[in-house]
């Protein structure tokens, strides 16, 4: 089984959001990125795939060089090759489009990404890549089996979970519960040194539409200090009378 | 040229997001100088959207469609598109609509923005508020397709009553076997109860509880306002509550009207989960957690011992305003 897991570069969860140029940029100055939370599950579970059912796993990310130490991570926890795709990921249509290129190219049997990236929050990508390619979809995965080509998925919903049938070509959006946090791997000193070893080829883009572009940010407005009452009756009465939400 | 808007229901009923769904294509219609049509699917009392200011509804009865199906929604919302002619597409942040808009977004090469927490800055260029940085920001993003598909999101735009009277036609979209090449097996899912995603009212717990088994005085304060339940993230890591109730950054969004949050610290990955509730509510033995800073109303002490009284005082409070 030949597995691609897409790597989305992102701020680190407990990163300050700042934006420069008149507040239409994100500030990145003194910000930590690492992958993708929700890819990370992913990877984990295509390194399962690796060792119980040899897999291969590339890894692909689309962005400029500043993206190599995250792609380079993910090789040392145990991606066997990574493939960049050299342009700015500037809306999420172009880089669904990017990514169902090198699904295409490489004849890959299960593509894992994360269900969103937590920086612009899209959650388009794998599912509009899978239009693109028609390809079998799913997404809020938080369990996955392979036997042979059929594939059983559980994906969460809205008060639980659904159980699906489905078969490679395959693509998931992915999350926790894919694995185990405890089962996340951090990249051992082997690893970081077989990493610089693998192979990661830089690609130059395709032709694509940016379908949106992101005009300005803004943060949401500073919030007054929290009212505390000193009993529950005056707790049920703010709630009511003032906030008016019981 | 209408505004088309896919209204999810459950069981033929519609969900309270298909008339926030409604409301929100209403307005943009009035903006655009047009009308809004729903699209439903197996929809008992389609004529009630026309409460929300639809004025046509396009009904799909399929036995096949009975239960939700990503792929042959899409395959349908993109026939009822084409018929209508349709350029904008309004659809709720459900985690169903999340999975089918994409592919929607896919087939018709349009531009599709999540998260949409008001009514179009402008419609010439296209231009919406979203959240964005896990709710640590806003981006206001322009649509440049001709086809554009905005997901509101929940409790965001809220439901807004503009009475008109809708027809009602069947629309018999087509659907294929290869729709249908991934299929629902079985559905485990908790019924008669409200879910974050719906719910009004969240009540969520934390660490703070020091183990599951105090878990059943956070779901009776549930009860008695109506409430889902939710978690932190390390009571999830910890097996006490389910991962679907984990709230944050890698877990659930919630943007409820009222978030009620017990033994919960407020890091920051679990604040950027919570910031779209409108009203916060902390209870906390440690006057110092970050949560309170978040806060709209509080409570300065132990859980334990407020929450039972919170049962006891809303019971009465409820009894008293019935």
């Amino acid at each position: 089984m030949k597995i691609l897991v897409c790597i989305s570069n992102v701020p680190d969860t407990t990163s300050k959001i700042n934006f420069t140029d008149n507040d239409t940029k994100f500030d990145t100055a003194g910000v930590q990125f690492v992958i993708n939370p929700n890819d990370e599950f992913g990877l984990t579970r295509a390194m399962w795939f690796k060792e119980k059912q040899s897999a291969t796993v590339h890894i692909v990310t689309v962005g400029d060089a500043t993206v190599e130490p995250t792609m380079r991570k993910a090789l040392a926890i145990g991606a066997d090759e990574a493939i960049r795709v050299n342009a700015v990921p500037t809306d999420g249509f172009f880089v669904a489009q990017q990514l169902a290129n090198i699904v295409k190219e490489g004849a890959y049997d299960l593509v894992i990404a994360g269900r969103e990236s937590i920086d612009y929050n899209g959650g388009m990508v794998p599912g509009i890549m899978a239009s693109l390619l028609d390809m079998n979809f799913v997404n809020t995965c938080i369990s996955l089996d392979v036997d042979g080509t059929s594939a059983t998925a559980l994906r969460e919903i809205d008060g639980g979970k659904e159980k699906l049938a489905t078969s490679l070509p395959l693509i998931i959006g992915g999350q926790k519960g894919l694995v185990e946090e405890s089962d996340l791997r951090i990249p051992n000193m082997r690893g970081i040194m077989m990493a610089r070893q693998k192979k990661l080829t830089v690609i130059e883009p395709v032709d694509a539409i940016n379908a949106t572009q992101d005009t300005k940010f803004t943060k949401p407005a500073a919030k007054g200090a929290v009212k505390l009452a000193t009993s529950v009756d005056e707790l049920i009465n703010l709630l009511h009378n003032e906030a008016k939400v019981i | 040229m209408s505004v088309l808007v896919y209204t999810e229901s459950e069981n033929g009923k519609f969900k309270k997001n298909a008339f926030e769904a409604a409301s929100y294509a209403a307005e943009v219609a009035k903006q655009m100088g047009t009308t809004a049509t729903a699209v439903s699917f197996n929809a008992n009392e389609n004529e009630s959207l026309g409460n929300y200011g639809v004025s046509k509804v396009l009904n799909i009865s399929n036995d096949k469609l009975t239960t939700f199906n990503a792929k042959a929604y899409a395959s349908s919302i993109r026939q009822a598109v084409e018929k209508e002619g349709a350029k904008v597409i309004i659809l709720s942040s459900s985690t169903d609509t999340k999975y089918l808009a994409p592919l929607l977004a896919g087939y018709l090469k349009a531009g599709y923005v999540p998260n949409v927490v008001a009514a179009p800055e402008s419609t010439a260029p296209f231009t919406v508020k979203r959240t964005a940085f896990s709710n640590k920001g806003f981006a206001f993003s322009e649509i440049s397709t001709e086809i554009k598909i905005v997901g509101v999101s929940n409790n965001s735009f809220g439901l807004h009553e503009n009475k008109t009277t809708a027809t009602v036609e069947s629309f018999d979209a087509a659907v294929s076997d290869a729709d249908f090449s991934t299929k629902s097996v079985e559905i485990d899912k908790v019924v008669g109860k409200a879910t974050i995603a719906d719910a009004d009212i969240v009540v969520s717990a934390g660490r703070g509880m020091k183990g599951p088994e105090n878990w059943g005085m956070i779901e009776e304060l549930a009860d008695v306002l109506g409430a889902a339940t939710a978690c932190s993230k390390p009571v999830s890591d910890l097996g006490w509550r389910p991962h679907g109730e984990h709230v944050g950054q890698t877990g659930k969004p919630v943007a409820s009207n009222l978030y009620i949050a017990i033994g919960i610290s407020g890091a920051i990955q679990h604040l950027a989960g919570v910031s779209s509730s409108k009203v916060k509510v902390v209870i906390n033995s440690d006057p110092e957690a970050p949560f309170f800073k978040a806060a709209d109303y509080g409570i300065v002490g132990d859980a334990f011992e407020v929450v039972p009284q919170l049962i006891e005082k809303l019971k009465e409070f409820k009894a008293q305003n019935a």
